[in-house]
């Protein structure tokens, strides 16, 4: 009896020092120390919150880098997406993270890699199948993964530029500007931003007044 | 505190806890802290988050996108992820005490509370920080919609998970946040994030090891159970990149350049390398947080996760891994000594009867507990219909599961449907069997060695701190854990690898 009381002043205490006071503090030193990064790392564009540095999205436009498939759309919708249908379900259904989780031996993976690699080829002639960067046509582990090869980049960049008419030769400059190398030489894969360069195309397609 | 007294204590508190916990997720919507007016978890879900955390599992059949208040991920999450890590350490702790020769245990509540507030909060004060700066969130505010450059909209979800993480690998928890765990960007935004946390899964399980030779006062000891590990790792590590880095014959097939490998399920910023080693290491320690998708591993990359948390002491979890590998050194003590014909000693301490029948148990529960529960799904209308991934995998699916439960680990192959009545009850119930038994039967084993005079080392005496012995570990350990689940493993992932891409 002794040992249960004890057992259960032990696992209050527990309770509030980790589950409460621990968590709170980190929120309040965080908050103060990295206000930008504790918050989401939030982008902006002309003034108005455009998306986070760190959360990929769904871009459609041919004019804009296309990046990875996501199962989960990068939790990006349309207003009417929102308003149920007669049996009450939503076409977007909150948001959420992960992957189809198909397995190597799955039929379902194939054809999907094979539809995609058809449309890809299609949308950008004059590119050999061998040459798409795998990393275009699997699907990411969260479904919100922000980067692309700089590969993956570079093989978008004569559809792009036909798209927008920005010159190839600026569109390269700036994937290199966006391309993040090995941390610290060593660690991670080189990986472009794709947010980030659809950023200034924007930009230059705004100050051609085409947005 | 007597050894019982010990046993009891931790055994109440961690029901304590569970309790409680299981009260915070059935009434979570009305507690606070929902700023996303999450739904209160309905009872066998609640019942399974409480086991799978309580016994340092983390077995998610919940998102916390949708799943968990704030509340729940603070004032349950984070919280049982502390209580469950120190757990584990102080059973080992005493486990090792009685090792050592020490008549008494200790005191459990002690060996808690200093565990927490010596070790686990410091060290995450300082990972929830550096994870904060490569860009983890840290905040309150609710979930976020923004306004995208093509005109749709976009969520965004937020929340204290930094605070979160760093226990998650400092504690082997593994519980993500979010759906997608650690492949999530705002729980592992860079290659440096992803150090971090493998290095925080490594350090205590590790250090264990190192703290097991100083408290016998011999470390060589400790460095030879050390170097089983490291070369079981080494092995395991070397296949699983092997295997990803090949890519899926299957894909090469209809055309698709392989020379990045397999990125199925795998994040750019991470590549084949990065998720390979995470992969290899939080199936080693037991932590179960994964930072690619193992349901989409090649099928050999996938038997490299399976297989280490089927053997289950390489490293293992947070106390408790070392606690089996102990196991097996006196198993292979004994092998030894049947051998040569003479009572098997280890550390000074002659090995009967009564430990060896307690090993055997501990030993034939993990397999009893994978094998049986896989074979009653694969024979029921409810099991089989949570599998998603036609063939061999669907077996692979099931089996990942309750090896998963079983070892404490925590990670799945994410397809299965595992959020119904059949999967909360089953898997709960083997995560529960899976970490009780053996700290009960490995408690006693210590307590039974405590009582025994020690013999003093003599020219005869075979001694177990010698690489001799570092290599008749890691034989010991294959040669038992090929023997009880090679026939499960060749008819799921070696079936595939065998079948891919005809």
């Amino acid at each position: 009896m002794k040992t249960l009381i004890r057992a259960i002043l032990v696992s209050l205490v527990l309770m509030v020092i980790c589950g409460l006071a621990y968590p709170l503090a980190m929120t309040r030193i965080s908050q103060v120390i990295f206000p930008r990064k504790a918050n989401g790392s939030i982008v902006e564009f002309n003034g108005t919150k455009v998306g986070f540095e760190l959360i990929g999205q769904q871009f459609g436009d041919p004019r804009f880098f296309h990046g990875r498939i996501s199962s989960v759309n990068y939790n990006t919708y349309k207003k009417e997406d929102i308003i149920p249908d007669a049996s009450g379900k939503t076409a977007y259904a909150g948001v959420s993270s992960g992957s189809a989780n198909l397995a190597p031996s799955n039929k379902a993976l194939y054809e999907r890699v094979q539809k995609d690699i058809d449309d890809f080829i299609k949308s950008h002639p004059g590119v050999k199948k061998e040459d798409i960067p795998a990393d275009l046509l699997t699907s990411s582990g969260s479904g919100l993964d922000p980067h692309i090869s700089p590969a993956a980049a570079r093989i978008q960049v004569t559809s792009i530029s036909k798209a927008t008419g920005i010159p190839v030769s600026d569109l390269e400059k700036l994937i290199e500007k966006h391309t993040e190398g090995r941390q610290f030489g060593i660690f991670g894969e080189p990986r472009v931003n794709v947010l980030k360069l659809n950023l200034e195309i924007a930009n230059i397609l705004k100050q051609k007044g085409k947005l | 505190m007597n050894w019982k007294q010990y046993t009891v204590a931790l055994l109440l508190t961690n029901g304590v806890m569970a309790l409680l916990v299981y009260i915070i997720f059935r009434f979570q919507s009305l507690l606070g802290f929902n700023p996303n007016s999450n739904k209160a978890m309905e009872p066998s879900l609640a019942f399974n988050a409480a086991i799978s955390f309580i016994t340092n599992t983390n077995l998610q059949h919940y998102s916390g996108e949708w799943g968990l208040s704030y509340l729940s991920q603070m004032a349950a999450i984070t919280f049982l992820m502390f209580t469950s890590a120190a757990t584990g350490f102080a059973a080992a702790t005493a486990f090792i005490r009685g090792i050592a020769g020490k008549k008494i245990p200790g005191n459990f509540f002690v060996d808690l509370v200093r565990t927490i507030t010596r070790i686990l909060i410091p060290f995450s004060v300082v990972v929830t920080l550096l994870l904060v700066s490569q860009g983890v969130p840290q905040t309150l505010t609710p979930n976020q919609t923004v306004t995208t450059i093509q005109g749709n909209l976009q969520d965004i979800p937020l929340g204290p998970v930094a605070s979160l993480e760093s226990i998650k690998h400092l504690g082997t928890n593994g519980g993500g946040f979010f759906g997608s765990n650690s492949s999530h960007p705002f729980e592992n935004p860079t290659p440096l994030s992803n150090l971090i946390e493998m290095l925080s899964m490594m350090a205590i399980p590790g250090a264990l090891v190192y703290a097991f030779g100083l408290t016998l006062k011999n470390r060589k000891q400790g460095w030879a159970i050390f170097a089983s590990m490291a070369m079981l790792f080494l092995m395991s590590l070397s296949l699983a990149y092997y295997a990803e880095k090949s890519g899926n014959p299957a894909l090469t097939n209809i055309g698709l350049n392989q020379s990045m490998g397999n990125m199925e399920g795998k994040e750019v910023r991470f590549g084949i390398a990065n998720s390979a080693l995470f992969t290899t290491i939080t199936t080693a320690f037991t932590t179960g947080s994964v930072n690619n998708m193992h349901d989409s591993l090649t099928p050999l990359g996938g038997l490299v996760p399976l297989w280490q948390m089927m053997l289950n002491v390489i490293f293992g979890g947070e106390g408790v891994g070392l606690m089996n590998m102990l196991m097996y050194a006196i198993l292979a003590v004994f092998l030894c000594g049947l051998m040569v014909g003479r009572t098997p000693e280890f550390l000074g301490k002659k090995i009967e009867g009564k430990e060896i029948k307690l090993i055997a148990l501990v030993i034939l529960i993990h397999p009893f507990i994978i094998l049986v529960p896989s074979a009653i799904s694969l024979l029921t209308k409810q099991g089989l219909a949570g599998i998603t991934n036609p063939g061999f995998h669907g077996l692979s699916q099931v089996l990942y599961e309750f090896t998963s439960s079983a070892a404490n680990n925590g990670s799945g192959f994410e397809g299965l449907i595992d959020n119904t009545l059949f999967w909360n009850i089953s898997t709960g119930l083997v995560m529960f069997l899976g970490r009780y038994i053996s700290i009960i039967a490995l408690l006693a084993v210590a307590a039974s060695l405590a009582s025994k005079k020690p013999i003093p080392v003599g020219p005869g005496t075979f001694r177990t701190d010698n690489a001799l012995f570092t290599v008749i570990l890691v034989v010991v350990v294959l040669i038992v854990g090929a023997l009880t689940f090679f026939p499960a493993l060749a008819l799921g992932p070696i079936a595939e690898h065998l079948t891919l891409g005809h």
